[in-house]
């Protein structure tokens, strides 16, 4: 089972667990086992288009899919997927 | 000035000593940040511990921008300051605070808001800059003034229990800068996608936590001591403990130093971010103010509250509605009559106008009013008793 890392803000989709494990063999079926398993996660992952969001970054280990095969990125049980979203909060 | 200028007094020497027997870092490196000025932005959650630790650290100038005063709120986090500082200026409050800490640093007060008026100016005028701001608008602000003005941004942000820490836009040994912050994230996500202010919230130690790794940076950006994070994304996400280490890469698509820069100077960042744009702008729902409700109540108008807040808020503080969550009030139509008016209340007024727009909609309600202000108005107006939050 690939381990994707969940963030904070996205936790509300998956009944505020920080880990979802699925069998997938890149990122792309990875995230896309994510949306299919928890209702509403989808938009905030992908545009209309299908594209990954700007304000989200996708890594495999310690590197950004852009550096590497972005969604096509090939996956194995031992490496862990974060999902990084963009965060402004200081608590001003 | 150099810092082989720097001399220091016996009072100094003695403050600084722990610092000074460091023989990686030693009276070099203590110099060094005495010839130093350090512009932090925002003296809330990360400013605090920032601004604390800079200032007994020896930064030679320290300069803070805010334009906030100090809420009974912030005291659960904002170690910066204490109850008699409520109602005053975070910016006079907090240099007060730093220059009873350290009287051998000079502390310059900006009580301003940050803007794309007086971004330039202000960054131009100091060596390091450190964001412990709070909005996507003013994050992308601070990037773009620091790229545009060749400074150094020791970023941090926070959310409930995760923080982000990394340093953009660093002069590095081969004469380039790293990665800044639109590298990582070109766009900011549109204001539907942001965490709502019933998302927010934050744990009171995280912010001690990332601000103090933010001062850290700083001081090893300007002693030249250690590796910094350039290039580097920390992530701290204390439920479970866990950190991780990322690597930020330079973007060639980047406006403003990518392979073709588009940009030369700052834009409109609300705009950037899609507050307040066309797409953003809302059907108008009928709407009363809180003195008008709080007439009806008098004179025993018929009508219905509801409360469309989450149970946590309601916990805090509440004026009588009834509780149905924004996400559930399609759901719980049973509960929400169409023949008397029925007045909507939320926090602030937002979600309330939301929750009117989806029920009219979807069920094709005439009757639901908006209570404008929510119930931060009515304490205000009429219930100086709640709790505001």
């Amino acid at each position: 089972m690939a381990t994707l890392i969940i963030p904070t803000p996205l936790r509300k989709f998956t009944d505020g667990n920080a880990v979802f494990e699925a069998t997938a063999s890149d990122v792309r079926s990875l995230l896309q086992a994510l949306s299919n398993s928890h209702e509403g996660i989808q938009k905030h992952l992908f545009d209309d288009s299908g594209d990954l969001r700007s304000f989200i970054r996708v890594y495999v280990g310690d590197e950004d899919i852009n550096e590497l095969e972005g969604t096509d990125t090939k996956i194995d049980d031992r490496v862990e997927v974060s999902i990084i979203p963009a965060n402004a909060g200081g608590s001003k | 000035m150099s810092h082989h200028d720097i001399t220091f007094s016996k009072e100094e020497l003695e403050r600084y000593s722990r610092h000074l027997i460091i023989p990686e870092f030693n009276i070099e490196g203590q110099k060094k940040l005495k010839a130093s000025s350090v512009l932090v932005i925002g003296s809330g959650g990360l400013g605090s511990p920032l601004l604390l630790y800079l200032a007994a650290a020896g930064i030679g100038r320290i300069g803070i921008v805010d334009f906030d005063t100090v809420d009974a709120s912030n005291l659960q986090r904002q170690v910066l300051f204490g109850i008699q500082d409520v109602g005053v200026s975070k910016a006079i409050a907090a240099s007060k605070r730093l220059k009873s800490l350290n009287p051998h640093i000079k502390i310059e007060v900006h009580n301003t808001m940050f803007t794309v008026e007086n971004a330039r100016e202000l960054v131009s005028k100091y060596d390091v800059i450190a964001d412990g701001t709070d909005n996507f608008p003013t994050r992308y602000l601070v990037n773009d003034a620091c790229v545009l003005e060749n400074k150094v941004n020791v970023y941090a942000s926070i959310f409930r229990f995760e923080g982000q820490a990394s340093v953009f836009n660093e002069l590095l040994a081969d004469g380039t800068r790293g990665p800044n912050y639109r590298d990582l994230f070109p766009a900011p996500p549109p204001p539907g996608l942001v965490p709502s202010c019933a998302e927010g919230g934050v744990i009171g130690v995280l912010p001690g936590i990332l601000g103090s790794l933010q001062a850290l940076e700083v001081l090893k950006v300007i002693s030249g001591v250690g590796d910094t994070l350039s290039g580097r994304l920390f992530l701290f996400d204390a439920t479970g403990f866990t950190t991780r280490i990322l690597k930020v890469r330079k973007n060639k698509d980047n406006p403003l130093n990518g392979e073709n820069p588009t940009q030369t100077e700052l834009i409109n960042y609300e705009q950037f971010c899609g507050i307040g744009t066309s797409t953003e702008k809302k059907r108008k729902v009928a709407e009363m103010s809180v003195q008008e409700f709080d007439q009806w109540r008098k004179e025993g108008v018929k009508h219905i509250l509801i409360d469309v807040r989450e149970p946590y808020e309601f916990g805090i503080a509440e004026m009588g509605g009834e509780l149905i969550p924004l996400a559930t009030v399609l759901e719980s139509t049973d509960r929400i009559p169409k023949d008397i008016p029925v007045v909507v209340q939320c926090r602030s007024g937002a979600r309330s106008a939301r929750a009117i727009r989806e029920l009219e909609d979807a069920h094709g309600y005439t009757n639901l009013i908006n209570l404008t202000g929510g119930i931060l108005d009515w304490q205000e107006a009429i219930q100086p008793e709640l709790a505001r939050y």
